[in-house]
């Protein structure tokens, strides 16, 4: 059936990310959106009430008094079989949070968009990923994007991970705050019958309203079935590993752009290399591109899917090199360097591949991050490649201690 | 009570058969059970209707035992008897006991 699958050619626009998303939106057509505005999130709720106001979507759009109620309208509409959507970040992403085990624990496929941010305090609600990597145990799907185009991509995709059955779980969709979605970035959109005919018709296995085969949703689980639900749960997230690269290689026979679990970037003959997620890989390629000019062999390792973790991907692309770092737009305040780093760490241990490896903590709450920066991580990787001090393992980057007079 | 392995069983937690709670059984972390005298008891039904758990069994407006599957051990009924018919026993002695007799 996939071989049949014609590629398609969109039009070039220029959009903020946030608008990116709404047009996907658009085109998916949800039965159900339930969303509450919050920056820098709000221009997708925003821009999708208009659509709704316009009558170009049939969905049934749920302007809620919270994030709580949001997510537990899509819970709801999700169990009653319909695809249902929404989008939030930082604070009202932390607001959802009991919501968010409940969707994935029920198996329910909703896709969300998460604009990311900071968690204040101090008050900030600019770019960083502490919202999204925060919820990294919730048995959610994770996915996040580097540019206006994988976050259109994303969304599109995730509706199919999200609904496919071996996965049925919900699919987060990150994308950076201002950078991305309150910043105007180019991309092309797909046209609507591409879209629809991509996401197809959501039959679901279970429905609320199905009186023919009548279901209970949320009856209290025992001690005796509630780890087996979970290891259930386990399974699905799992199965998304293999399902993640089966849509992102159908989805690139359809628009020439091809999605995995990571994404190398010079890595081949790299002799160091930065991991990272999200928008600030795009400054780290113009380092890259900078430093090969000057024959110096760099690369990176571009996360796209966070939960399932890929550890295998990870490991495989990393072999070989002599020095890591693992950058982390998040804080795991008092732990073992970031989040990332830690399982990178561990996925490598647990393949005896022994290797020189370094956490940094970069651009929390929108502290910008430029590609000189991303230079000096190499030129010190470059060092402990060459024997030099790898002490401190955990590192803040370029965060002097006093300011230059 | 045979406990499914984590393949065989329903994805989210979701109940498909009508009336499953019926075979279900929730009695099994009760530390003590009631028993009743039936010399004592006048069948007024007042601990039928304050059991949590409706484990009274009641047949013909008479109460005629325990339900022992979904009965909590919570001893409201034994508190609230008029008649004090009912007293709370030690769950596991009087599962040695049942086993002995
Ligand atoms: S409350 Fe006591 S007397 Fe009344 S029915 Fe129950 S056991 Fe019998
Ligand atoms: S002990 Fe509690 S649960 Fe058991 S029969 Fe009495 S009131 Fe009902």
């Amino acid at each position: 059936m996939s071989n049949v699958i014609q590629q398609v050619k969109g039009k070039v626009v220029a959009l903020e990310g946030d608008y990116a998303i709404a047009e996907a939106l658009r085109q998916i057509n949800p039965d159900v959106m339930a969303a509450y505005p919050i920056t820098p999130q709000t221009e997708i709720v925003q821009k999708f009430s208009e659509f709704y106001a316009e009558g170009v979507v049939d969905t049934e759009f749920v302007p809620v008094e919270s994030e709580h109620a949001a997510l537990s309208t899509c819970v709801g509409a999700s169990a009653a079989g319909a695809r249902a959507m929404t989008a939030t970040c930082g604070a009202g992403l932390a607001l959802m949070w009991e919501i968010l085990w409940c969707a994935s624990g029920l198996r329910l496929p909703i896709v969300m968009a998460v604009v990311n941010r900071s968690l204040s305090a101090p008050l900030n609600i600019l770019t960083d990923q502490t919202d999204e990597m925060a919820t990294r145990d919730a048995g959610w799907v994770q996915l996040y994007a580097e540019s206006h185009q994988e976050a259109y991509d994303n969304i599109i995709q995730a509706v199919r991970i999200a609904e496919h059955p071996d996965v049925m779980l919900p699919t987060m969709c990150g994308m950076a705050g201002f950078v991305l979605g309150h910043a105007l970035g180019q991309l092309e959109l797909l046209p609507d019958e591409a879209v629809r005919k991509f996401v197809h018709i959501y039959h679901p296995h279970y429905s609320l309203l199905d009186t023919d085969c009548p279901v209970t949703f949320g009856a209290f689980d025992h001690w005796d079935y509630f780890f087996p639900h979970k290891r259930q749960q386990w399974e699905g997230l799992n199965n998304a590993l293999r399902v993640i690269p089966e849509i992102g290689e159908e989805f690139g026979r359809l628009t020439g752009r091809y999605y995995g679990l990571v994404e190398p970037y010079m890595l081949d003959d790299a002799e160091v290399a930065i991991v990272i997620i999200g928008s600030a890989a795009g400054a780290t390629r113009v380092a890259i591109d900078e430093m090969r000019a000057e024959g110096i062999k760099v690369g990176m390792l571009k996360v796209r899917c966070y939960r399932p973790f890929p550890a295998d991907a990870i490991a495989e692309a990393l072999q070989g090199r002599k020095a890591v770092a693992v950058l982390d737009r998040t804080s795991c305040m008092g732990g073992e360097g970031s989040p990332l780093f830690t399982e990178i760490c561990s996925a490598l241990y647990n393949r005896n591949i022994a290797m020189k490896i370094i956490s940094y903590t970069y651009g929390l709450g929108g502290y910008d991050t430029i590609p000189e920066e991303f230079c000096q991580v190499y030129r010190n990787l470059l060092q402990i490649a060459q024997g030099g001090k790898i002490e401190p393992i955990h590192r803040f980057l370029s965060l002097p201690e006093r300011g230059e007079s | 009570m045979k406990i499914k392995g984590w393949k065989e069983i329903m994805p989210g937690g979701l109940v498909t058969e009508p009336g499953s709670s019926v075979t279900y059984e929730t009695g099994t972390w009760r530390s003590s059970r009631p028993t009743i005298d039936k010399e004592r008891c006048t069948h007024c039904l007042l601990c039928w209707v304050f059991c949590p758990d409706g484990s009274i069994v009641v047949r013909d407006s008479k109460v005629v035992g325990i339900d022992l599957k979904h009965c909590k051990g919570c001893g409201i009924c034994a508190n609230e008897c008029p008649r004090h018919a009912i007293t709370m026993v030690d769950e596991i002695k009087a599962r040695v006991e049942e086993g002995l007799s």
